[in-house]
């Protein structure tokens, strides 16, 4: 078996008893793996994802994306990479400096945080707090502070409105966000994502909630977008308008920085979809087909995590290029009008339909019972 | 161990923002030129500071935006329990739920869900 966390096993037990280190240099060694691992895991990502993005970006054109470095320009990212640390990290005359170099920090560690409590596999989770959907919706939402600083330290009006506008969409798309988790707790009755997952074993919360939980998966899918500012909903960095939006100013890697951070939050909000919604790292499970499970084991769980996670990532690029740009306006009434209401429904329904029984997993025994009966 | 390790992650983002921006310092070449503290704004020399009054829409929607998100609070330990809960939880959210409505169908019909 391919699982990661047999390397975990293996490194812990290689420390402790080959070793034979005294708790504190174990725990200390094992801290420190986990701090390489998830910064290793963290820009790896980014690069794939930026390539990705690219590549697929110009399929949609009918044009090739990058193709010139490596074959089939995959170590384009890279090259960029390389290029981006290279650049002189300037700052205008009259930016607030402290806040101006304070922003990338806010935006890097805000996604970092949310990043290590995502599960990429059995095991494979750095922070499995008993309270980690709301962890994750608390911490998540530190990001806008960052893009806040950047706009209003760069003293820069495309920056200023670029942040304001962001400000708005972000803490408006963050409630639909919040309702939307809020709705899936209350259908596994845990915040943890360990348990989130487990309960989820021979049924996806998707179907497991059928109505309701497609409702709250569509409006999830919609704010995360809002809240990457990515696909329709990029007003805050509309290149027509406001050149680059809140980091106009940035140059080099500071720049990258934020960068980084929006594709790792585009990459964040589908993990989370797959987690809450579509099973997380679960292989496909069937109650009663103890073969077929077997044979799904064999496929580690990190991969079923990636490629769930992947197909997320791929409708938020399709949606990216197929959608106009709203207007501002058009946004805020869209959130506060359509989605916020719709929400507190859904919300009451999931409540219904929990404590009434009619979820898919209590629905099937009895009608098979009735049935049968 | 959540705490260390959450610890760990957050030290982990910090390192990584600071030895990006000492690996950019020490690579990057600096020349000075006056041109490059002016603001990257339309071409002709910016007029005026950025720091100035704003719309004042932001703001509402910002206060209204505090009033959900408290109340979100207070959702989430209650979803958490309420299969033992029953319909008791269900009352109770529900109530919960009406008055928020009532000021969010008030601050609408005053307008201030209208951008303008």
């Amino acid at each position: 078996m391919l699982e990661l966390s047999r390397l975990t096993a293996l490194i812990d037990s290689l420390l402790r008893e080959t070793w034979g280190l005294s708790e504190f240099w174990v725990l200390f060694i094992e801290f420190v793996l986990v701090g390489v691992a998830l910064l290793t895991a963290y820009a790896v990502l980014a690069l794939i994802l930026i390539y990705v993005e690219r590549k697929i970006t110009g399929f949609f054109q009918c044009r090739l994306g990058p193709n010139r470095v490596g074959k089939y320009g995959v170590v384009q990212s890279v090259a960029d990479m390389v290029k981006i640390l290279l650049k002189e990290i300037i700052h205008v005359d009259n930016v607030d400096k402290f806040l101006f170099y304070a922003a990338p920090f806010f935006m890097i560690v805000a996604s970092m945080l949310t990043f290590g409590a995502i599960p990429f596999g059995r095991g494979l989770q750095a922070v499995d707090f008993n309270i980690g959907v709301f962890y994750i919706v608390a911490v998540s939402s530190l990001g806008i502070i960052g893009v806040l600083l950047a706009g209003w330290s760069s003293n820069n009006k495309y920056s200023m409105i670029g942040a304001m506008r962001s400000g708005a969409q972000f803490i408006s798309y963050e409630l639909s966000a919040g309702f939307a988790l809020i709705t899936m707790v209350v259908l596994s009755g845990s915040m943890q994502f360990s348990t989130i997952i487990e309960s989820q074993t021979y049924c996806w919360n998707l179907f497991n909630g059928h109505i309701a939980s497609v409702i709250a998966f569509i409006i999830y899918l919609i704010s995360g977008h809002a809240e990457t500012n990515r696909g329709p909903f990029d007003l805050p960095e509309a290149e027509s308008e406001l050149t680059a939006g809140y980091h106009t100013e940035y140059s080099g890697l500071q720049f990258g920085f934020f960068y980084l951070a929006e594709y790792l939050n585009m990459f964040i909000i589908a993990a989370i979809a797959t987690t809450v919604f579509l099973g997380g790292w679960m292989p496909i499970q069937l109650k009663g087909f103890d073969g077929f499970n077997e044979v799904m084991n064999y496929i580690p769980s990190y991969i079923w995590f990636f490629g769930k996670a992947g197909c997320l990532v791929f409708l938020s690029l399709w949606v990216r290029w197929t959608f106009p740009r709203l207007r501002i306006d058009q946004l805020l009434n869209l959130e506060w009008k359509y989605l916020l209401p719709i929400n507190m429904f859904n919300l009451l329904l999931m409540v219904i339909i929990v404590l009434a029984g009619l979820t898919l997993e209590d629905i099937f025994p009895s009608i098979f019972k009735f049935i049968a009966e | 161990m959540n705490s260390a390790l959450f610890l760990v992650v957050f030290v982990t983002g910090l390192l990584l923002v600071c030895a990006g921006l000492g690996m950019a310092i020490l690579l990057s070449p600096s020349s000075f030129n006056a041109q490059k503290g002016q603001a990257y704004e339309c071409g002709i020399p910016t007029k005026g500071t950025s720091w100035m009054q704003f719309r004042v829409g932001y703001y509402l929607y910002a206060i209204l935006y505090l009033m959900f998100d408290v109340e979100a609070i207070f959702l989430f330990p209650w979803a958490t329990v309420v299969r033992d809960l029953g319909m008791a939880g269900l009352y109770s959210i529900l109530f919960f739920l009406l008055i928020l409505g009532l000021g969010l169908a008030y601050a609408w019909r005053k307008g201030a869900l209208q951008w303008k």
